[in-house]
């Protein structure tokens, strides 16, 4: 049920920076929200994010609460190779999320 | 009707402690307190290793259209080569509950030290990136956002 | 004795005039007439447009997979529909021909699922019903909405607009303090927009989530201090029919992003 979006270019030429984006479906439950009887709604994020090209990482991120729900992340890469990026999303119980997106690099 | 003396101590009394907890709250003290988590969530990431002030622009609109997810940039002057890059972006509050919001690791293969997400605020208030260099040098930024109360608010 | 009586037989009278409890139907200015987009900042109507920022389209994206899956042998949505659905959501609601009730997109779609899928109908809110219906109407997004008042929707219409007449809560508000009389003028730090509804299922950043116009209208409801109506009320229908007129052919921008 859980909704990835990626924005990669398809093509890039060697040295370009290129802008990458990455959208996922989660509610990022804070932890701080309570119910409507007063009770704590119990915390439930996405804890790290990494991309990476033909298995060498090119960017992470630590999520703490205060990121919005469906978070997105706007990250940039130097194109070097043509390949597979690989993009991660691990939650704080280790769950994984997980999707690919191709780019050629000329 | 012979109760009457010691009913309006109680209403002082009651209206005293009401006032005190009034000043309490809207003091500085809170504000304080949060901002020494902020103190010390830098200090649990660098140490005391100084940070100036420079190299890192903060980007959030001037006014959130609601607190719970505002778009926030954060760019760092850096040529973003293996020998001179951005290795880490800490992003801290000194008003939210909690006062770090996430970090942004970075490599070479980066190329440009920009980052982009969507954070939330619970008040208006200046949030602050803490950028770490490949060297060990630490820069910072800061912008202010205004979040306001939404009209109807549904408690 | 007889100032009590007197007092009694004034207010009777007040009573039994319910006309009198009911303001005058006040209209907005046609050439006045804007979306909710118009009272949001720079920054959240970029959200808007940016059709891959805009988390609306994380539930539009499952809306499309829902409309092409079948189930248990239950033919798909595309296996009727195989040319899409765009234009349909700018009729909406509509009253049903064979049962002359009024339904809305999600009612019509729960129809569907019942008639022609052998399937149950997905709750209000539901993920389910909430993908599909923002899928639904976002085939119709920058069409204008397309609603002729005519002898079988009139009385919906009616019902729709005393709804939005009528003071309730303890704030004891109309919906046509706001949005027509006061609309522009600041409520704390929120601009009051003209309430028109042609965005939904929007994102709501205050539900961090998509959600339906009834939604929208609890939420309303709430914010007066009023008991909300449940979920697929037909009362809530008429209302969604009324603003669907009242708007005046406002372009659908689903899945629209709102505060």
């Amino acid at each position: 049920m859980t909704g990835i979006r990626l924005s990669v270019p398809e093509t890039a030429t060697r040295g370009e920076v290129v802008e990458i984006k990455a959208l996922i479906r989660h509610p990022m439950e804070s932890g701080f929200r309570r119910g409507s009887r007063g009770e704590v709604i119990e915390r439930d994020i996405i804890t790290r994010f990494e991309c990476d090209l033909n298995g060498a990482l090119v960017f992470a991120s630590d999520f703490h609460p205060a990121i919005a729900a469906n978070p997105l992340i706007t990250f940039h890469m130097r194109a070097t190779e043509s390949g597979e990026l690989t993009f991660r999303w691990t939650d704080q119980n280790a769950e994984v999320w997980s999707d690919t997106a191709s780019i050629t690099v000329a | 009707m012979g109760n009457k003396p010691l009913f309006q101590t109680t209403r002082r009394q009651l209206l005293t402690a009401g006032g005190g907890a009034l000043l309490i709250a809207a003091s500085p003290l809170k504000a304080l307190a949060a901002e020494a988590d902020l103190l010390r969530a830098r200090a649990d990431l660098f140490g005391d290793r100084p940070i100036r002030e420079g190299r890192v622009t903060v980007t959030l609109p001037p006014i959130a259209e609601n607190g719970h997810s505002v778009p926030l940039t954060v760019s760092v002057d850096s040529p973003m080569t293996e020998d001179d890059y951005v290795k880490q972006i800490a992003i801290l509050s000194p008003r939210n509950p909690l006062p770090l919001i996430a970090q942004f690791h970075l490599t070479p293969l980066s190329g440009k030290a920009e980052v982009s997400s969507r954070i939330r605020m619970s008040g208006t208030q200046a949030i602050q990136a803490v950028a770490e260099m490949n060297d060990g040098s630490l820069w910072s930024g800061s912008m202010e956002t205004v979040v306001t109360l939404a009209a109807c608010v549904v408690l | 004795m007889m100032r009590i009586l007197w007092s009694s037989a004034l207010l009777v009278a007040a009573a039994c005039t319910p006309e009198a409890n009911r303001p005058e139907h006040l209209e907005i200015a046609p050439d006045q007439i804007q979306s909710g987009y118009a009272f949001l900042t720079s920054e959240t109507q970029q959200l808007q447009e940016d059709s891959f920022e805009n988390p609306g389209y994380l539930w539009v994206d499952r809306g499309a997979q829902i409309f092409t899956a079948e189930t248990d042998g239950s033919p798909a949505c595309a296996s009727c529909h195989s040319n899409g659905l765009e234009g349909a959501a700018t009729n909406y609601p509509k009253v049903d021909p064979g049962t002359g009730a009024l339904l809305n997109l999600e009612g019509r779609i729960n129809q569907c699922r019942v008639e022609h899928q052998n399937a149950e109908p997905w709750p209000y809110e539901s993920d389910e019903l909430l993908s599909i219906t923002a899928y639904v109407a976002e085939q119709s997004k920058g069409m204008a909405m397309n609603i002729a008042v005519d002898d079988t929707n009139r009385p919906y219409v009616n019902q729709g607009r005393d709804y939005f007449l009528t003071r309730r809560g303890q704030f004891n508000l109309s919906c046509q303090q706001c949005h027509t009389e006061n609309w522009g003028k600041q409520l704390r730090g929120d601009t009051i927009s003209q309430g028109h509804g042609n965005g939904f299922p929007a994102y709501r950043l205050e539900w961090q989530s998509i959600g339906s116009l009834h939604r929208r209208l609890r939420d309303c409801d709430t914010g007066v201090r009023a008991e909300p109506l449940p979920y697929g009320d037909p009362t809530y229908i008429a209302v969604e029919l009324y603003l669907a007129t009242r708007a005046r052919g406002l372009e659908i921008e689903t899945p629209a992003v709102r505060r």
